[in-house]
């Protein structure tokens, strides 16, 4: 993981990407989260710039504020803190499909240029080289959602010209755009080197920002298909020392209490 | 009515080779015990249902219990990869496993409609999925606005298998906490198991989501404290994320791995010497 110097001193290259996924949610949204850097990402949020933001776990943990980081998506802690705890074929159907979430927040394995996601297999589905875990919660986060924001590091393995199975759909294999009464679909791709965005009319991811530090060409090199580059490619701003120190902390209070 | 009984028997008379059977508990009140009882019992050929096989199924995958898994996320939760699982499913061992796969959204509403005694379900859901080309879905048109949605099969276990909090001696079933999708997955199988941490002579009104399951929708309950580890019980025990991450090693390695059931699992009596011995591993 790379060691970047700017603005308020060191910090990882997986901190600057979670600290940008949290700036992407508003302050009052209604967020449904997965575990691990979603999690990580939107817990930072509500203890920053973002103290209403709504957290959602598919565990049926609804408006939840904990303390440490769950390592499941079922912790204890999620329930403790939660407003209201509801069945899960409840929280799929009233309060994600019914359309009461703003902001959904997916990772995958894999993305293609329409941001189409796999998290089902690598190679064929009868005969998989790796079998991933599948679907969970994500194909209906996906069409539902308000909004989708995606979170992953970009390597050639997972930035690839075609996924290998579309577990949650993002424009569609061909970019055909999105179809049926569903959401907006992907907003943009973080990763760990800058920031992407569909284009409006074709729906291909456009690099529109670089991290401090990153060259375009380094983007270029680590995505598996011919990149487009926007024609102002922005540098988004490093982390504040309050938001690594926030950051911080909620990690360390997570390795504590996960280490007892 | 639910009758109070060892798990032994519970799962010697209503688990037969083959049946279909559902344990539910999301992350949390797991069912561990029971699943270690149907490994020392060798149960084979079943159809499990789950919507999160973690730990639980990879054992009783790699133990040849399962002839089919239904699911919508397999993996060590918080951790990484379930090994048995990929390597039945990647190399066939030691047995190829059919697999049915869904989204979350899915298994829960195929649980409702068959707690509901329908015989399908109806979600907005799977668009755009391959999901769709490799399971049992169905396009249907709602008749009142033509809008296209997905139909899938109830589901409806032979037996279902869940732990929670609390018993009371007549064999009503009080848990809290997140209770998952365990309500529907008791309601919608023809019997049912229940495995909890105590028997009281009044259940608890505390904790949140309080979910009650009146003795008259459950056949069999058996009283088996820490039946959830490492899962947990909300007020009764904490997750032992310690074990999780272990699993990761005892579980890659088919040797390993299957030192670890002989010795905490299929040579141990019942789940009292099974917590005995974990302790005393733990130093």
């Amino acid at each position: 993981m790379a060691e970047v110097t700017a603005g308020a001193g060191n910090y990882t290259s997986d901190e600057m990407m979670t600290v940008t996924a949290a700036r992407s949610l508003k302050d009052g949204q209604v967020c449904f989260v997965g575990i691990g850097l979603p999690s990580e990402a939107a817990n930072l949020a509500r203890l920053s710039h973002a103290p209403e933001v709504v957290l959602i776990y598919e565990s049926g943990t609804i408006g939840t504020r904990p303390e440490i980081l769950p390592l499941s998506i079922g912790d204890g802690e999620l329930a403790e803190t939660a407003e209201l705890v509801v069945s899960v074929p409840e929280v799929f159907t009233y309060w994600l499909q019914a359309g009461r979430i703003d902001v959904g927040f997916l990772s995958a394995a894999q993305i293609d240029q329409y941001a189409n996601l796999n998290s089902t297999v690598i190679g064929r589905y009868e005969q998989p080289t790796v079998r991933l875990p599948g679907a969970g919660g994500a194909p209906e986060i996906a069409t539902s959602a308000g909004e989708v924001i995606v979170m992953l590091r970009q390597t050639p393995r997972s930035f690839v010209p075609v996924v290998d199975f579309v577990t949650s759909v993002g424009f569609g294999r061909h970019g055909e755009g999105r179809v049926g009464r569903v959401g907006a679909g992907p907003s943009v791709v973080i990763t760990d080197l800058g920031l992407l965005r569909p284009d409006p009319v074709s729906h291909v991811l456009t690099l529109v920002a670089t991290h401090p530090g990153v060259e375009v060409e380094e983007v270029r090199a680590q995505t598996g298909w011919e990149l487009r580059i926007a024609e102002a490619v922005d540098v988004t701003e490093p982390p504040t020392s309050e938001e690594l120190t926030i950051l911080r902390d909620l990690k360390e209070r997570t390795r504590r209490a996960h280490a007892g | 009515m639910a009758e109070i009984v060892p798990l032994g028997d519970a799962i010697g008379e209503l688990v037969p080779d083959g049946a279909t059977v559902a344990m539910e508990g999301f992350t949390h009140l797991i069912p561990f015990a029971a699943g270690h009882e149907l490994i020392r019992q060798q149960k084979k050929d079943l159809t499990l249902a789950r919507m999160t096989p973690d730990v639980i199924y990879d054992q009783l995958i790699g133990m040849s219990c399962a002839r089919k898994l239904i699911f919508s996320w397999g993996g060590n939760p918080g951790v990484g990869s379930l090994h048995r699982f990929r390597d039945a499913i990647e190399h066939g061992y030691p047995h190829p496993l059919e697999i049915e796969e869904h989204s979350h959204a899915g298994m829960a509403a195929r649980y409702a409609a068959g707690a509901s005694g329908l015989p399908f379900a109806v979600l907005r859901g799977y668009a755009g999925s391959d999901l769709v080309d490799h399971t049992t879905v169905a396009s249907i048109r709602c008749p009142f606005t033509g809008e296209e949605l997905v139909a899938l099969p109830a589901l409806n276990p032979d037996v279902t298998v869940i732990h929670a909090q609390q018993a009371d001696r007549r064999g009503n079933v009080g848990m809290w906490g997140i209770t998952g999708v365990q309500r529907e997955a008791v309601l919608a199988a023809r019997t049912s198991i229940v495995t909890v941490e105590e028997v009281v002579d009044e259940l608890s009104t505390r904790g949140p989501s309080h979910v009650v399951l009146p003795a008259w929708t459950v056949t069999a309950i058996a009283l088996v404290p820490r039946g959830s580890h490492p899962s947990y019980s909300m007020g009764f025990s904490t997750r032992d994320n310690a074990f999780y991450t272990e699993w990761d090693g005892i579980s890659r390695d088919r040797e390993s791995f299957a030192r670890w059931m002989r010795e905490f699992v299929v040579g141990t009596k019942d789940h009292a010497s099974y917590l005995d011995l974990i302790a005393g591993s733990n130093g």
